[in-house]
């Protein structure tokens, strides 16, 4: 199914792909007990943050990532990607790491459990992540500034 | 022992899965999102309300249980406050998401589609984080 006007969206996939991390999610939540924020999970693991779940949990949790893609890459025979170079992904990188450290969340943290639970911070962090992402991809397009190859 | 490895491997197991099913594993489709004034593609919009509207009902579970299936308590975040930091962090977040159009978990997830790449991205990102870490520490 496609979205008219849109031929290159795939918005079922997307729901479905959305479904599997609201329940991704749930079980975190109503299992263990924690929100399912990669970025304090990530800093939980690699001992960058000394508060949240166990670490042997946070790696658990992160090794899951790629053999959930794994899965799926594996089953649809191959996943597209277009990837920026070496050096952007190195300053990309940065921003992330030290933003979502500063910014207390990212995507899903913030995102996704923050947003769903009408959470005060999240729904203010998640506005002001969006509002930059766009803004930073309509200068870099201004710009004529080609990332991804 | 099983309680602490079995929920969160197939909590990011889903996790991972549902955002390459999602196309999210892909930074010319998160990149595409973000492009609103240009070629915008909407697919990510899909993803994220598929899981709130998920979690929201998830949400309304969690007050009624008087603890985790698996765990003893539930660990929430409390915090109401609006900071600077929060307000500072998630720009800066925002930007470098919107540069290469990855955040944090597509980048850990895409190691097995696009090794070296993802690689590069997840190695730069906790540079970031310990570089927070270090310079909270020395204040």
């Amino acid at each position: 199914m496609t979205l008219p006007g849109f031929p290159d969206a795939a918005p079922l996939a997307g729901l479905a792909g959305g479904i599997l991390i609201g329940l991704a999610a749930t079980l975190m939540l109503l299992g263990v007990g924690r929100i399912a924020g990669v970025s304090g999970i990530t800093a939980r693991a690699t001992g960058i943050s000394d508060s949240g779940m166990s670490r042997s949990s946070a790696w658990m949790f992160l090794l899951g990532l790629p053999l959930g893609a794994a899965i799926v890459a594996f089953m649809s025979g191959g996943l597209d990607a277009q990837f920026a170079s070496p050096v952007v992904l190195i300053i990309a990188g940065l921003l992330v790491g030290v933003g979502t450290r500063v910014g207390s969340g990212c995507t899903s943290g913030h995102g996704v459990c923050g947003v769903s639970r009408l959470s005060q911070r999240s729904v203010v962090a998640t506005a002001t992540f969006m509002a930059a992402g766009i803004a930073t991809v309509a200068i870099m397009n201004g710009f004529g500034l080609e990332v991804l190859r | 022992m099983i309680k602490r490895i079995l929920p969160p491997l197939l909590s990011g197991t889903l996790f991972g899965a549902g955002l390459a099913l999602g196309g999210m594993t892909n930074p010319a489709r998160v990149r595409g999102f973000l492009d609103l004034f240009g070629d915008w593609d909407p697919t990510l919009a899909f993803v994220m309300g598929g899981a709130v509207i998920v979690m929201a009902i998830a949400w309304r579970f969690q007050p009624r249980m008087a603890h985790p299936l698996f765990a003893e308590k539930f660990a929430l975040p409390d915090r109401t406050d609006l900071t600077a930091k929060l307000l500072g962090g998630s720009a800066l977040f925002g930007i470098g998401w919107g540069v290469a159009g990855l955040c944090p978990g597509p980048g850990i997830a895409a190691l097995v589609i696009e090794p070296a790449s993802a690689a590069i991205f997840v190695v730069a990102m906790l540079a970031g984080m310990l570089l927070v870490r270090f310079t909270e520490r020395s204040q």
